[in-house]
């Protein structure tokens, strides 16, 4: 590929290789952020509701 | 019968994680195989254009971007029906989940759109109606956003969210029908068109190919993060009984 653009091409994949990445992470470690605090949660009030 | 009581036993929520778990590793795939094809194809595959050069391959990332910013909003306007009207428990979590989605993608299509004008167009940004009517688009996202996090009731951001995004979504056929109702810079449309698509076909199949690999893409990331927000919420709740039980709890005997 030798196009006088090519910089443009570049910077847009680029970019949306970056938008696409971030969304893909952010949903992963927010999922594993909530889940993690309802186990921790469940697990600490299932303790609390065992006691006498 | 049967596909229209499977579709509403996902109204209930537990119902629709456990859909969504079962799912998304299939759909994830799915979206990966189809990403790597459509990228193939529009990169490797498709012809550089006899007037665009091989900045047209600037075209397989925005055009989808620009349709999923659309999608986005009109999921969340619909979802907004199903507040305001219907009170469906997805429905405020589907139009929460859309939003960043629809914002993230909506950027990629203006980002993505000023790289594709300037050595076209031989300008970064104009203030036509399409380019206007989408920067507005991706404002309107930002402002929901802003808007559900600065009210902490959540039935109370559902309906005013809900309440915004009907007013805002004026804009979206504003946005489709801009480039026929006024005179601008940006080209009319050539695939949805009536007729024939004005696409050779060896660039209108790329296009659709990674179309279809960005919608995937969307529908993955929205049933993850609505599962994800109805765990939010489900600790939410857990935390305020909790909190209720600990104040009216009978104070210890001395």
């Amino acid at each position: 590929m030798n196009d006088p653009h090519l910089g443009f091409i570049v910077a847009s994949y680029a970019i949306g290789l970056t938008v696409v990445v971030a969304l893909i992470g952010w949903t992963i470690l927010d999922y594993r952020a909530q889940s993690r605090a309802l186990a921790e949660l469940e697990a600490r009030s299932g303790r609390r509701r065992s006691r006498p | 019968m049967a596909l229209l009581s499977s579709i509403t036993a996902l109204a209930n929520p537990a119902r629709f994680s456990a859909f969504a778990t079962r799912v998304l590793p299939w759909l994830a795939a799915a979206t990966a195989a189809m990403l790597a094809l459509g990228l193939y194809l529009g990169l490797v595959v498709a012809p550089a254009d006899y007037q665009q050069g091989e900045t047209v391959r600037i075209m397989f990332l925005h055009v989808p971007s620009a349709w999923l910013g659309m999608m986005g909003y009109t999921i969340m306007a619909v979802a907004s029906l199903g507040v305001l009207i219907w009170r469906h428990p997805l429905a405020d979590v589907a139009a929460k989940a859309a939003a960043p989605l629809g914002a993230a993608f909506t950027f990629l299509a203006l980002a993505t759109g000023s790289l594709w004008g300037k050595p076209m167009w031989g300008t970064y940004w104009v203030w036509d109606a399409r380019l206007t009517s989408f920067l507005i688009l991706f404002l309107m996202y930002l402002g929901l956003m802003a808007l559900r996090s600065a009210i902490e009731e959540p039935s109370r951001a559902a309906k005013a969210c809900a309440v915004l995004t009907l007013v805002g979504s004026v804009n979206i056929p504003i946005i489709k029908f801009s480039v026929d109702w006024w005179n601008t810079l940006h080209q009319p449309a050539s695939v949805t068109r009536m007729g024939k698509p004005a696409m050779d076909p060896t660039i209108l199949w790329p296009l659709l190919a990674n179309a279809l690999a960005f919608t995937l893409l969307f529908v993955v990331l929205h049933l993850a993060a609505m599962r994800t927000e109805l765990i939010r919420r489900r600790l939410r709740t857990l935390r305020i009984t909790a909190a209720a039980s600990a104040a009216f709890a009978p104070e210890p005997a001395e």
